[in-house]
């Protein structure tokens, strides 16, 4: 599919095609990979903190070990999303400098802030994780506040520049050149309030059923003691939270979309001709101009995205067919993205509703196994979702104003360096999948009931 | 003073934070790879991850801000240098994840196979990432980065005298800026024969380094001459004065076992060299093209300059504090 728009926009703007297809490949790698990292970085220290909390509240000693074993995951995950996030900021010049040669100055504000943020958030990581026996409690707990706050800020800062891509707001160019910049228009752009609010919302949902799917396993496996089944509940009870207010702000987000790129909502809804009282289409497949083998709603789509039975939708037609994304693509990545949300919705709902009757985790087994698939279901929402976002703009680079094949670097190779970065991602999977696997297996340390503390418990 | 001015004498700042701080962070990898077999040098390979493991992820930062502060204040030049010398950006940042994420996971495991595999693909890394960055450094000093986007030849950008040479004076840096700061990390320890043998590789080092970088000024003298006659006899002279003076000063007290006001010098030797290259090099990021015409408009610098500003009010009390927090004799 990717080749196949690879190709159209060649016809269209006479830039090579494999080389351009290589770049988008790699960007989508390394951005697909970084963001359940990023994710973690940002869920992860939140919830240890409250685990932290909780147990020195309490006086619990499982949620102690569960903040010390979480924290010793934080440590391997934040080393990798660190040195991922980094090759981003390479890549967008390696890859994309007809874009960052023009507009860089446009988008550097958040990035720069995302800097301070990153910044403060290595460092406290650094404290947290390293200083646990040298600080009282209480101040190694406040040590890990400005993680939390500078995590949700980076996300924060980068998913705006990134809504600028979709939404370019701030600047006025002539003869190629950038003449004036508003560089906080730029950051707040229409797209950056339900885009940034979005991600953070999926940044803790990824976290919360990712660490609870863990302890899910456990459990099925027998092992069904306190410790478990608080790694089970703390992280599942932020997660389901979140999730309704994940659905509603999806709405929003959706609603935007509507407003500021149709042509994205047309693509994401497999919309062809523009009409009034347009149904809903659920799943089907794009073929020769139309949505075909789809279950249609009537009304739905016009109803969902206006609140008006017989608003007014704009098909694909409106644009040139050089212009349109990849119906196919962003129709089936919104579709599992949203059936994703609804299926962790269910789970959420579970959870709650035994809760109010017995303030007990649900005994069925089936409860287990779909908390223990909720990590892959939330991570598939995640990944989803992002390519609505990114292959939804297709084929521009920033929405309306510049083409991903004008922003390629036109250098020969690219496809080698494709190659190269790809064999490393693989290594690096492996790698960390297996290092995690093994963190997840180590047996905590059995602490008696005497024992008042666990800081003989060394974990880093 | 106006404020491309500015932005570039902070991207500056930026840059020798990162070659001292990030800089000594690869330096360590380097001692590790250098550290002999797994039970001869485990002693040293403790006392490196112990030195860099809290910190490492922070110094790294300061590579990010240079970057992010290079495409904001400069995108033209950004957009240039990224698409010419993509091959060694490329390699450098495979090290970079090699670097982090090994190191990480050799924190976490146990078992000796494990420790060696990701052991080697923590030091190697060490290794070869700075070089790469160092042959940018050498292109864009030698001005082989024209503006535009993949202008340059995409080889003979970064594979050229001044380059390699710059890559290797990156690599001798870093593990001489390591073993000077290992050698008091060691000293805290109480381990006195960590220290001697530090010791000599500091003095070793820093000869080395002291004869790489007059090595490296007689290649600038037949490949970049313009550069040459800034540092040997226009306004870069003091800064080149200064990194000789303060190298050989930390020679002394390396000698003398002054371990603390070593890390000054050391650090003040290698600031000469970088502010020599950054004053020798002004105004001209790229050739034929002034710092005005390729900064950006003043919102933005004045936005991003700004924002730093207030940044650097939370940031510097947080470096502190992580620094200090990891340099202070362990409470008993």
């Amino acid at each position: 599919m990717c080749h196949g728009a690879a190709m159209a926009v060649q016809v269209l703007d006479g830039v090579g095609g494999a080389d351009l297809g290589a770049a988008r490949m790699q960007m989508a790698l390394s951005l697909g990979w970084h963001i359940v990292l990023a994710c973690f970085g940002v869920g992860l220290p939140a919830i240890t903190l409250i685990a932290e909390w909780r147990g020195h509240r309490g006086g619990d000693s499982h949620y102690r070990l569960l903040a010390r074993r979480w924290a010793k995951a934080m440590g391997v995950l934040f080393a990798v999303g660190a040195v991922s996030g980094t090759i981003l900021s390479f890549e967008m010049g390696l890859l994309w400098p007809g874009m960052m040669g023009v507009y860089g100055e446009v988008i550097g504000l958040p990035f720069a802030l995302e800097g301070i943020a990153f910044f403060i958030e290595a460092i406290f990581v650094g404290i947290y994780l390293y200083a646990w026996d040298r600080l009282p409690p209480r101040a190694h707990l406040l040590a890990g506040v400005p993680i939390v706050l500078a995590g949700v800020a980076s996300a924060f800062f980068v998913v705006s520049a990134n809504a600028w891509m979709q939404r370019p707001t701030g600047f006025q160019v002539k003869d190629g050149r950038v003449v004036s910049v508003d560089p906080w228009a730029a950051m707040f752009n229409p797209a950056t309030p339900p885009m940034t609010t979005h991600m953070i919302l999926a940044a803790f949902m990824v976290t919360g059923f990712g660490v609870a799917s863990v302890y899910a396993v456990a459990m099925l496996r027998g092992r069904r003691d306190r410790y478990h089944r608080l790694g089970l509940l703390l992280p599942l009870t932020v997660a389901a939270i979140i999730t309704p207010v994940q659905i509603g702000v999806g709405d929003w987000a959706a609603h935007a979309v509507a407003d500021q790129q149709p042509v994205k909502l047309a693509a994401m809804e497999g919309v062809f001709r523009t009409g009034r009282g347009v149904p809903l289409h659920l799943g089907g497949i794009a073929i020769g101009g139309e949505i075909r083998y789809a279950l249609e709603i009537p009304y739905g789509l016009s109803l969902l995205a206006h609140w008006d039975p017989n608003a007014v939708i704009h098909g694909l037609e409106e644009v040139p067919p050089g212009d349109r994304p990849p119906v196919n693509v962003v129709h089936w990545a919104f579709q599992i993205m949203v059936a994703c949300g609804f299926a962790l919705l269910a789970l959420a709902a579970w959870l709650a509703w035994e809760w109010r009757r017995r303030r007990d985790l649900p005994r069925s087994p089936w409860f287990l196994r779909g908390a223990a698939a909720s990590g892959v279901a939330a991570v598939l929402a995640l990944e989803a979702g992002w390519i609505v976002t990114e292959v939804g703009r297709q084929p521009w680079i920033v929405f309306r104003v510049l083409r991903t094949s004008q922003a390629v670097n036109p250098a020969p190779g690219l496809v080698y360096g494709f190659v190269l970065v790809t064999a490393v991602y693989l290594l690096l999977t492996v790698a960390t999948v297996y290092v995690l696997r093994r963190l997840a297996r180590d047996v905590p340390v059995p602490v008696a009931p005497q024992e008042r503390d666990i800081s003989g418990y060394k974990v880093v | 003073m106006p404020l491309p001015e500015i932005m570039l004498a902070v991207l500056w700042v930026g840059l020798t934070a990162y070659v001292l701080f990030g800089g000594a962070d690869f330096g360590g990898g380097i001692w590790d790879l250098l550290a002999g077999g797994a039970k001869s040098g485990h002693q040293q390979r403790e006392l490196i991850e112990h030195s860099i493991g809290p910190v490492w992820e922070a110094n790294h930062v300061w590579l990010i801000f240079v970057i992010v502060l290079t495409w904001t204040g400069l995108p033209s030049v950004f957009a240039a240098v990224a698409s010419t010398l993509y091959i060694p950006l490329t390699l450098a940042a495979l090290g970079i994840i090699g670097r982090g994420a090994a190191f990480a996971f050799r924190k976490v495991s146990t078992e000796l196979w494990q420790r060696r595999l990701f052991g080697a693909t923590f030091a190697f890394s060490s290794v070869v990432t700075p070089f790469f960055l160092g042959t940018v450094a050498g292109a864009i000093a030698s001005g082989r980065v024209p503006l535009g986007i993949a202008r340059g030849d995409l080889v003979g950008s970064w594979l050229n005298p001044t380059s390699v040479t710059a890559g290797a004076l990156a690599v001798g840096v870093a593990a001489y800026l390591a073993c000077v700061y290992l050698t008091r990390d060691a000293q805290r320890a109480g381990a006195a024969d960590l220290v001697a043998a530090f010791r000599r590789r500091a003095l070793v080092c820093g000869v080395v380094v002291g004869v790489l970088s007059a090595a490296g000024l007689i290649v600038l003298r037949a490949d970049t001459p313009g550069l040459y006659t800034q540092l040997t006899s226009g306004r870069a002279l003091p800064l080149l004065l200064l990194s000789v003076v303060a190298g050989l000063a930390s020679l002394a007290l390396m000698w003398w076992r002054a371990y603390v006001a070593v890390r000054l010098t050391a650090a003040l030797a290698v600031t000469g060299l970088l502010w020599g290259w950054g004053v020798g090099q002004y105004p001209a990021p790229l050739p034929g093209v002034s710092l005005d015409e390729a900064a950006a408009t003043d919102a933005v610098l004045a936005a991003g300059l700004g924002s730093l500003a207030v940044g650097a009010l939370l940031l510097l009390p947080s470096l502190w504090w992580l620094y200090a927090t990891f340099q202070r004799d362990r409470e008993k």
